[in-house]
């Protein structure tokens, strides 16, 4: 008998806690693949970052530290200042990677640390149900933006992709979504270079992964990805914002 | 034993960590600590190890949780402000069970303060520094040599306790040189089959993590963690006692106000005050057998401090009722004068026989 798909290694047997709909899940298992595919789960340390996705660390089988909120970047230079030889990732929400880790983010990507940061921008605080994020869209009702998020006295949203491309620390940052087939291919090849780059020691790589949080959204599962599209896309738009290319042999 | 040489009290701090095995180090830049960082950067190159300089000390000491889950000895210095913003990484630190070494060369405050030596921090070092129920280590060293043993101390006890260990030093004895020994440097390399440094597909993969979210977990790992500071108390406190045998008062002090508060006694003696000192030198576990002991035969205590009076409560309670405790104090930066203590000595004597 031929097996089509299972779980990958990388992959504990914990049942994911993620909403219906939610694309935690899927690029749980496209990080998770990466590292089975690339055969370093044994060298991995992953970092969780406060937010919904805190319980990475017991979904991933690699080793893993659980950062305070925003400090994922920090802490994941700790790690690998101290062991230059494990891989080492972030797993980072909007509000954690963006809003009270800025600092931490701007700094490892500007020194170029070779760490690989797993950018979850749901436009929404998640786990705390539903407060504005530093990502949240001009608009966007949220539970702290009811009447909609006026740039004018909430200010606006932050591109992060945008913003490091412009860092000399950075070798990779791409924006990828989740929401066909054919996105999710890319997502995964984007984080499978990521991956490599840090293995070859090239610096800092974000992938930015535009995703849903149906609950928070007030959507269904279906209407969620839809609102994506036509929502979040037209302003965070996918593509390399920066890719130091391949290294030359 | 390694050769004598003079050296200043930060440069010590820094010396004394590398001969201790310790070879990472995050920091950001504050005054009266520079030297220690500055040191630092100059010598981890040299001898292989990690010197950076973070973004600030909230980024540093997270550094020091990702070192220390990794499973190498690491150390962070500051100053007063710079321990405030790294309250919330020592508490995930201590709520991690990792190890570490933290400095704070203590300044004046609040706010801003000022750059002159203090011991305003108190409370902050030994009552948490952090959210949450959980103690750290504290070393108080009055002398650059005991700076060194302490440092050298602290990685070793931190590493067999699994816990965060403070250096409680000042800005006067940052900036002071003396003559010291310093240790050679010894095999110090610790397994640590706990740290997160990549399982090599030979075990199950080790999470370092302080988040329990339902309450009876987190309540008995706790409870595990307050069994093991227990044993601390028991076995782990430290204090210096100075000509306490007959003596009827007794001064608390430790660390630059200790070295004011030994002179004043010698002078309280030199009149034939019956004067002793007791130094604390570990701040946790708070030398209370020590004062105990000593408060059976003494008729008064006082806690000489730069500050306006925080461990005089740990002398209070230590002495739990069985003879009057005095304070005295200066702050914002300044030192006593041993006279100034000598003339409190003096008042609680009910003047010269
Ligand atoms: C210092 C601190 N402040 C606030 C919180 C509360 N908090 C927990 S998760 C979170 C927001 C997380 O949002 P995001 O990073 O976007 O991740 P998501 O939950 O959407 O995946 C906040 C504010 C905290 N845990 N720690
Ligand atoms: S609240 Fe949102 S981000 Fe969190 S698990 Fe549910 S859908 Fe996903």
């Amino acid at each position: 008998m031929a097996v089509k798909g299972q779980r990958p290694h990388a992959l504990t047997d914990v049942p994911f806690h993620y909403c219906p709909g939610c694309t935690h899940g899927i690029v749980h298992r496209l990080v998770a693949e990466v590292i089975d595919e690339l055969g370093c789960e044994g060298k991995t340390v992953g970092v969780a970052s406060v937010g919904c996705s805190v319980f990475t660390y017991n979904y991933f089988n690699c080793d893993m530290v659980q950062a305070p909120h925003g400090r994922a970047p920090a802490v994941a230079t700790g790690v690998k200042r101290a062991r230059p030889d494990n891989v080492v990732f972030t797993y980072q929400g909007d509000g954690d990677l963006a809003a009270i880790g800025a600092g931490e983010t701007v700094h490892a990507a500007a020194r170029g640390e070779n760490i690989v940061a797993i950018f979850i921008n749901n436009a929404i605080y998640g786990m705390t149900g539903g407060q504005m994020a530093p990502t949240t869209l001009p608009g966007q009702v949220t539970q702290t933006t009811p009447y909609g998020r006026d740039v004018k006295t909430a200010g606006n949203p932050i591109r992060v992709c945008e913003m490091l491309s412009s860092l000399d620390g950075v070798a990779l940052a791409q924006r990828v979504t989740v929401d066909c087939v054919k996105n999710v291919k890319q997502a995964k090849a984007a984080i499978k270079k990521a991956f490599q780059y840090q293995m070859e020691g090239r610096g800092y790589c974000i992938i930015e992964v535009v995703s849903t949080c149906p609950t928070n959204w007030g959507l269904a599962p279906q209407d969620a990805v839809k609102w994506l599209r036509e929502n979040m896309l037209p302003y965070y738009p996918l593509g390399v914002y920066k890719d130091i290319g391949e290294a030359k042999e | 034993m390694g050769e004598r040489v003079l050296m200043k009290g930060n440069e010590a701090i820094a010396q004394a960590a590398i001969s201790a095995g310790c070879r990472h180090f995050f920091g950001y830049p504050i005054t009266p600590q520079t030297e220690v960082a500055a040191y630092m950067s100059k010598m981890m190159p040299k001898v292989g190890g990690v010197y950076l300089q973070g973004e600030s000390e909230v980024a540093s000491i997270n550094m020091v949780l990702g070192a220390a889950a990794a499973g190498v000895r690491v150390m962070t210095s500051t100053s007063s402000p710079g321990i405030s913003l790294m309250s919330e990484g020592i508490s995930y630190i201590a709520g991690s069970d990792v190890p570490c070494v933290i400095v704070n060369v203590q300044r004046g405050g609040p706010g801003l303060g000022g750059i002159q030596p203090s011991q305003s921090d108190y409370f902050q070092a030994t009552r948490s520094t952090g959210h949450g129920d959980f103690h750290l280590i504290v070393f108080a060293p009055s002398t650059i040599q005991e700076t060194v043993d302490l440092v050298n101390k602290a990685f070793d006890i931190g590493d067999k306790y699994r816990m965060p260990v403070m250096i409680l030093s000042d800005g006067m004895l940052g900036q002071m040189m003396e003559p010291v020994v310093l240790p050679e440097e010894t095999n110090t390399a610790k397994d640590k089959p706990w740290a997160a440094c990549g399982h090599q597909g030979k075990r199950k993969h080790n999470v370092i993590n302080s988040l329990y979210i339902d309450p009876n977990e987190l309540e008995r790992l706790v409870r595990e963690r307050f069994e093991k500071y227990k044993t601390i108390q028991a076995t782990e406190q430290m204090a210096e006692e100075y000509m306490t045998e007959d003596a009827d008062i007794i001064v608390v002090a430790y660390g630059a106000s200790s070295r004011v508060s030994r002179s004043a006694v010698d002078m309280a003696r030199k009149q034939g005050i019956k004067a002793g000192l007791i130094r604390p030198i570990t701040l946790w576990p708070y030398p209370v057998d020590t004062i105990k002991k000593v408060a059976k035969t003494a008729k008064v205590f006082l806690s000489v401090e730069m500050s306006m009076g925080q461990m005089v409560d740990d002398v209070r309670l230590a002495v739990n009722g069985a003879v009057p405790v005095e304070f005295y104090g200066r702050t914002g930066g300044i030192i006593p004068t041993p006279k100034e203590v000598y003339d409190q000595i003096v008042r609680l004597n009910g003047g010269v026989q």
